[in-house]
């Protein structure tokens, strides 16, 4: 892994990879989709558990990237790595479009099942603050103007902040949630119907294919700025 | 055809819900995928001028 970190074995590497992802993330969620509108009606959630194909995955990635993101951040505070900063900072975005979706499609379900868009109950608050930390963690990088300045203190705030992610896994086992427990990844097996299980397995590979896709996609600028940036810099010295 | 179409598009009484979500979900990643291509597209074509300036 550290290896593949070298900037330019990065750029090489990722060249030839991209149109295999993106090509993988089109086909997964095209067969998921399809597999998900052609599912019957839940007995008891009726046609809105289609919105679970989309919903799900979306929280898994909005949790995995900012996973991803402290891990990164944890890397480049010990190692110094020259793209441990880079790939945490590009994968904020990211995360932030992916808890935001999580929550509005969530909200879109909520209301016909729950009664209610939006309750301020353990699983929905813990989210949010999900997305407040990406927020947090955005305007963070973009108000210190030194990179090196801006990636440490945005590590430790993301460092800081991944304790919110074991509080939005077991939200629901902790306290009395209006959001639903644990009905998928879970000890003796998931409780919804294959019917249901195959086209969410699908969509949330596809959903990780394309987060991976523009991530790379996103690292890779990044990293062509930076070239851009020094040679600007060499240019006025 | 037009009554099975209806039918899928009503999504059983809960189109109000479930059609919002996915439009929000397309135009969200859709807008995610055009911005990061743009920016690439446009960061390779900056570096790319200023190696042909030096």
């Amino acid at each position: 892994m550290f290896a593949l970190a070298n900037p330019k074995r990065f750029m090489d590497t990722t060249a030839a990879l991209l149109p295999w992802l993106a090509g993988a993330a089109a086909l997964f969620l095209a067969v998921g989709l399809y597999l998900g509108f052609t599912a019957p009606p839940d007995y008891q959630q009726g046609d809105t558990v289609k919105i679970m194909f989309i919903h799900v995955p979306a929280a898994w990635i909005a949790m995995l990237a900012y996973g991803l993101i402290a891990l990164a951040s944890l890397i480049g505070l010990v190692n110094r790595h020259p793209l441990a900063d880079v790939a945490a900072k590009t994968a904020a975005p990211l995360g932030a479009l992916f808890t935001a979706l999580a929550l509005i499609t969530g909200s879109l379900w909520g209301r016909p099942m729950w009664g209610t868009y939006w309750v301020w109950d353990a699983r929905l608050t813990s989210f949010l603050i999900l997305l407040l930390l990406y927020l947090g963690y955005i305007a963070l990088w973009n108000a210190i103007e030194d990179e090196v300045r801006a990636a440490r203190a945005c590590a430790i705030l993301a460092l800081v902040g991944v304790v919110n992610l074991p509080i939005i896994e077991f939200s629901v086992d902790w306290w009395n949630t209006l959001h639903q427990g644990e009905s998928i990844l879970r000890v003796g097996g998931p409780l919804i119907a294959g019917v249901f299980l195959w086209p969410l397995g699908l969509m949330a590979v596809g959903y990780t294919l394309l987060f991976v896709t523009l991530w790379i996609v996103r690292i890779r600028t990044e990293i062509l700025e930076r070239r851009a940036r020094a040679l600007i810099m060499q240019g006025t010295a | 055809m037009s009554h099975f179409l209806a039918q899928f598009l009503a999504m059983g009484g809960y189109a109000a819900f479930v059609w919002p979500a996915y439009g929000v979900t397309l135009a969200g990643l859709g807008a995610a995928t055009a911005l990061a291509w743009n920016a690439y597209a446009r960061a390779k074509a900056r570096l790319a001028a200023l190696e042909r300036a030096r």
